[in-house]
């Protein structure tokens, strides 16, 4: 794979991941989309999002970035430091 | 035709010796997919079936416990149950207990067993599915003269048990306690003989436990017979009475 298809095909699994995890419509996931901003986003959501995302990427998470992932670009910063490759 | 269903992941953490190894003897047979969790590589390797994956750590090192894992995620991808054997006894009056030997107790017995539950629990919430066994202690529910610090470690893990199975019941996820009366393995290879003799005549069943009977159970709670159990603290101790 192509070094943008590979940071296009990420951005799409991270946003994938919180619409799977949150239960809610792919459009609704922007960067600035913050925990407990909307209801769907609760503390039970936030261990599913955690799950999608080691999931996705095949990683496992620390605690500090499960307790720091508090947005969308959050997320996305959180999963950079762990090698994931983003446009 | 549906293809068979995958061997059950299941990891086992103090599984080089004692209840730990029995367990990994009760889950082989049950046709489980172990991964096995200790600091003795050697006695891990011994009782590995092939296909199991051994992991050699110090349950003490938060990164160590990390690490295992990291393994299960990369190998399996998945983990269906998690029995949390290992743990540390040092018995003695409170007087004579230092604070080193309380926070060494607290590390391995709740800490480890803590972190274990809290990474399993992320691997088993992708399928919506999982089971958790715990290992509490009799004393831990009753007490015992010359072991406040043990006690106080395993009445933690049931206090952390019963937590769990509210918080992740909702996600498919079981939790349970095995609560060991007196159990002839190498933490209790130090009583004396006096002392099995009065725990004996103290035992309604009239001898002690071995880990082979703590290990049926945990066989118990790691199948589909006990999809309906949580929260729960199965006392395997004969009927002892402190």
């Amino acid at each position: 794979m192509q070094h943008h298809e590979l940071q296009q095909s990420n951005e799409q699994k991270l946003l994938q991941a919180f619409a799977t995890a949150l239960a809610v419509d792919l459009a609704l996931i922007t960067d600035t989309l913050a925990y407990n901003s909307i209801a769907q986003w609760d503390s039970t959501a936030h261990m599913l999002l955690i799950a999608e995302l080691e999931n996705s990427f095949n990683l496992m998470l620390d605690t500090d970035d499960i307790i720091d992932m508090s947005s969308v670009a959050k997320a996305r910063q959180i999963l950079t430091r762990h090698g994931v490759v983003f446009g | 035709m549906t293809s068979p269903a995958p061997r059950p992941v299941s990891l086992i953490t103090g599984a080089s010796r004692g209840i730990g190894a029995a367990c990994v003897q009760q889950l082989q047979q049950a046709g489980h997919q172990l991964v096995l969790v200790a600091r003795d590589s050697a006695a891990l390797q011994a009782l590995a079936a092939p296909g199991d994956l051994v992991i050699a750590a110090d349950l003490c090192d938060e990164n160590q416990i990390l690490g295992c894992f990291r393994q299960v995620q990369q190998q399996f991808g998945r983990l269906d149950h998690l029995v949390n054997a290992a743990g540390i006894m040092q018995d003695s009056a409170l007087a004579l207990t230092k604070t080193s030997s309380l926070a060494a107790q607290f590390q391995l017995n709740v800490n480890a067993t803590f972190l274990c539950c809290q990474l399993a629990s992320r691997l088993m919430l992708r399928q919506k599915r999982g089971n958790i066994v715990n290992f509490g202690s009799k004393v831990g529910e009753s007490g015992s003269s010359g072991q406040a610090a043990y006690c106080a470690s395993k009445a933690a893990v049931s206090g952390l048990s019963k937590a769990l199975a509210k918080e992740l019941g909702p996600q498919g996820i079981r939790v349970n306690v095995v609560a060991p009366g007196f159990i002839t393995t190498a933490l209790t290879a130090h009583y004396s003989d006096a002392a099995r003799s009065e725990l004996v005549a103290q035992t309604a069943l009239r001898r002690l436990g071995t880990a082979a009977d703590v290990a049926a159970v945990v066989g118990f709670l790691c199948s589909d017979a006990a999809g309906y159990v949580t929260g729960q603290v199965l006392a395997v101790d004969g009927g002892l009475v402190l």
